[in-house]
């Protein structure tokens, strides 16, 4: 190695997983923060679980029969429906259980979609499993595009952001001209005991939530922003990077919400000009300064509105 | 024995699905296979039944459910009907291909457009092809019966497939019979503890779904397609079990009144009730007239078909449903196409008849036949249709 510099010794993280649950050798693009969020996710649940996966990504990189990547029990049904396989898998834990046909203890049941299986094709079957109250941690990895049929748009990707379906033209020059889907404020409209935002770059934050989640007596709901350098156009030594800059921009913040108690989890004393983020990302190349400021107003009441819900006292 | 009781078929069919002890029942409403469900969800709520009750959001997520539940190595069932059966129609695929057992009540209702939700088999037909195996009802007690038998071939380890029950909406499901019930004992003693192969629990780790490339796939659909043949000898087993137990015999493909007779007329469900009054009739009028019940319909029982009907001089098939722009109803193209290389072998005409609830007497069905016999047409034509 020519880099001599003397590095940082990275201390140990209390309770961090050694266990792997996602094996190496996957098919997942070079510096795909997806599948790194997945491995997070599986490090703070453990090995008592059952995940049920919508068709995307990270089951097709996961899943070529007869190899598989998955340390612990996992079904793929399709693409819109991983919300309703494991209502299925909880509900017949739940009868055997009662039944005394398998032992009495706590399995954890994991639905994970991406954002098209989730926002858009997938929706109904997440907000029937919300609102039935099936204990299930349902996370949705958000590259913000169709990633796996080809850089699509999706209800989550963000304005201005250009897809093969979203390309910029004399007619539309600014890309997906709507702003993206706002899943954990619809989550939490369904009174669901848990749901917040993640990164797999603050890795302990998207840890620590999941492991909240895990114990709540009902649905949660974790909506994780993975930074996909194919779909985005940005170099895969930058993923992790890009997730610090769509948090410090206030693109996209890292919040809960608790049985109604919106709360803050990282809160930069300044947020970082959204160009900061746009910048270097091929998808937002096109971007004017007027269009810029465009979107530098939004997020910027967004976040405002944000902060205010989150400062507010929960109703005792 | 059990007690013989006057009783709605669905609210029967609700009642053996609980004798049976299933674990998950997850469901959509849709006429005419309301009552199955509601039933279900009384006797779960009641505690009559100790099962999950999941009431979904569409009947995409019913099947979904049921993929996970069974899956999970939980007994299974579920119940819908027409356009239910449409939009769950992609995860019904699936469940067979996965090896997933579990039952389906499907109250046969005609798919929109124009909307009806009156009796024909053109639900079912549209995932003829989905590898469940299919059997079709002809009364209360079959319907009752094979609730049973159905669960018991499913989850047989050597099938291993879902099971779907065709009753004719209304006609069926909505009539009182006499209908003989089991005993807790009896079903105990008739269908095992469900035991499948590969469950998910954190015990084992399974990869369930996994996805196939060029390579594997075709060897998946061949090892299915057998899968589904590898049942037959189970089905009937269980049959002859289940006559053992409550002195009913059921077979693939039942006969009536087929002794010397130079006609036959074929047909699944309820139109067969009707026909056998046909036949009564004709029978005393001194024709050689005989009726085919096709119960079994996936896998098709195949040298079932030919011994019942190679010595007749002709068939005639009665189907349910419109195969549009083909050359004969669904089922008269499977008759067709097994008899083909037969060296005796009927003239076989198609009438498609009950469309959409539309009524057939048995004075109907002597008239098609009468009709059929005298102007030898090719193809198929529909019955009492006007031009």
């Amino acid at each position: 190695m020519a880099d001599t510099e003397k590095k940082k010794v990275i201390k140990p993280i209390k309770n961090f997983s050694m266990e792997e649950y996602i094996s190496s050798g996957h098919r997942a693009c070079q510096g795909c923060a997806e599948v790194l969020a997945v491995r997070h996710v599986l490090k703070a649940i453990g090995p008592d679980m059952i995940m049920a996966m919508a068709t995307g990504c990270m089951e097709i990189i996961s899943s070529p029969y007869p190899l598989t990547s998955w340390n612990i029990p996992w079904i793929h049904v399709a693409f819109e429906n991983a919300a309703a396989v494991a209502s299925g898998v909880e509900s017949g834990l739940k009868a055997l259980r009662r039944k005394g046909r398998i032992p009495n203890k706590d399995v954890t049941i994991v639905a994970m979609g991406g954002d098209g299986g989730t926002t858009d094709i997938g929706f109904q079957a997440l907000s029937g499993m919300i609102e039935r109250g099936h204990k299930v941690i349902y996370v949705c990895v958000d590259n913000e595009a169709y990633m796996n049929t080809g850089i699509q748009r999706s209800s989550s990707t963000p304005i201005g952001a250009t897809t093969t379906t979203s390309p910029t033209g004399k007619l539309e020059p600014e890309g997906k001209s709507t702003w993206k889907k706002d899943m954990v404020a619809i989550a939490a409209a369904h009174g669901i005991p848990y749901t917040a935002t993640a990164c797999p770059t603050f890795f302990t934050d998207l840890q620590k939530k999941i492991q909240k989640a895990k114990e709540v007596n009902g649905p949660s709901y974790i909506h994780i922003l993975s930074v996909c350098p194919t779909g985005w156009r940005v170099p895969p030594n930058k993923a992790i990077e890009y997730g610090q800059l769509a948090v410090d921009t206030g693109v996209f913040p890292l919040y809960e919400v608790e049985n109604g108690a919106w709360k803050l989890n990282r809160k930069p004393k300044e947020l970082k000009p959204v160009s900061d983020y746009f910048k270097g990302q091929g998808r937002y190349r096109h971007l004017d300064e007027r269009f810029t400021q465009q979107i530098q107003d939004k997020v910027t009441e967004r976040w405002n509105k944000l902060v205010e819900l989150c400062s507010e006292k929960p109703e005792k | 024995m059990g007690r013989k009781v006057g009783i709605e078929v669905s609210i029967a069919a609700a009642e053996a699905v609980g004798l049976c002890d299933v674990d998950v029942v997850a469901a959509y409403p849709i006429t005419p296979q309301t009552h199955v469900v509601e039933h279900l969800s009384e006797l779960c709520a009641s505690g009559e039944l100790d099962a999950e009750f999941v009431p979904v959001e569409s009947e995409h997520s019913a099947m979904s459910v049921c993929c996970g539940s069974s899956a999970a190595g939980a007994r299974t069932f579920t119940a819908t009907a027409a356009q239910g059966l449409a939009l769950m129609s992609e995860i019904v695929f699936i469940a067979s291909s996965m090896r997933l057992p579990m039952v389906m009540f499907l109250a046969n209702r005609a798919l929109s457009s124009p909307l009806s939700i009156w009796n024909d088999h053109s639900d079912t037909m549209m995932v003829r092809d989905s590898g469940w195996i299919q059997v079709f009802c002809e009364n209360g007690q079959e319907v009752y019966d094979s609730i049973f038998h159905s669960f018991r071939v499913a989850e047989d380890p050597k099938v291993s497939l879902p099971v779907m029950i065709n009753v004719d909406g209304f006609n069926l499901t909505h009539v009182i019979e006499p209908i003989e019930f089991w005993t807790k004992e009896m079903a105990q003693k008739y269908i095992p503890p469900f035991k499948p192969l590969y469950k998910l629990y954190p015990d084992k780790v399974v990869t369930m779904g996994a996805f196939g490339m060029p390579e594997i796939y075709a060897e998946a659909k061949m090892s299915q397609d057998q899968a589904l043949w590898n049942s037959y000898p189970v089905i009937k087993q269980a049959w002859d079990e289940l006559a053992a137990l409550t002195g009913r015999k059921y077979s693939p493909v039942e006969l009536y009144k087929t002794e010397e007779a130079e006609t036959l007329i074929l047909g699944m469900g309820t139109i067969c009730e009707t026909a056998s009054l046909a036949v009564d009739k004709m029978r005393e009028q001194g024709k050689k007239v005989g009726l085919v019940k096709l119960r079994l319909w996936r896998p098709l029982p195949v040298d079932d078909i030919k011994n019942a009907i190679s010595g007749a001089k002709n068939l005639l098939v009665l189907d349910r449903a419109v195969s549009f722009g083909a050359a004969n109803g669904p089922v008269t193209t499977e008759i067709q196409s097994i008899m083909y290389h037969e060296k005796e072998r009927p003239n076989i005409y198609n009438v498609i008849a009950g469309l959409g609830g539309r009524d057939v007497t048995p004075e109907d069905i002597i008239k098609m036949l009468e009709t059929a016999l005298a102007n030898k047409n090719q193809g198929y034509n529909i019955h009492g249709v006007r031009g």
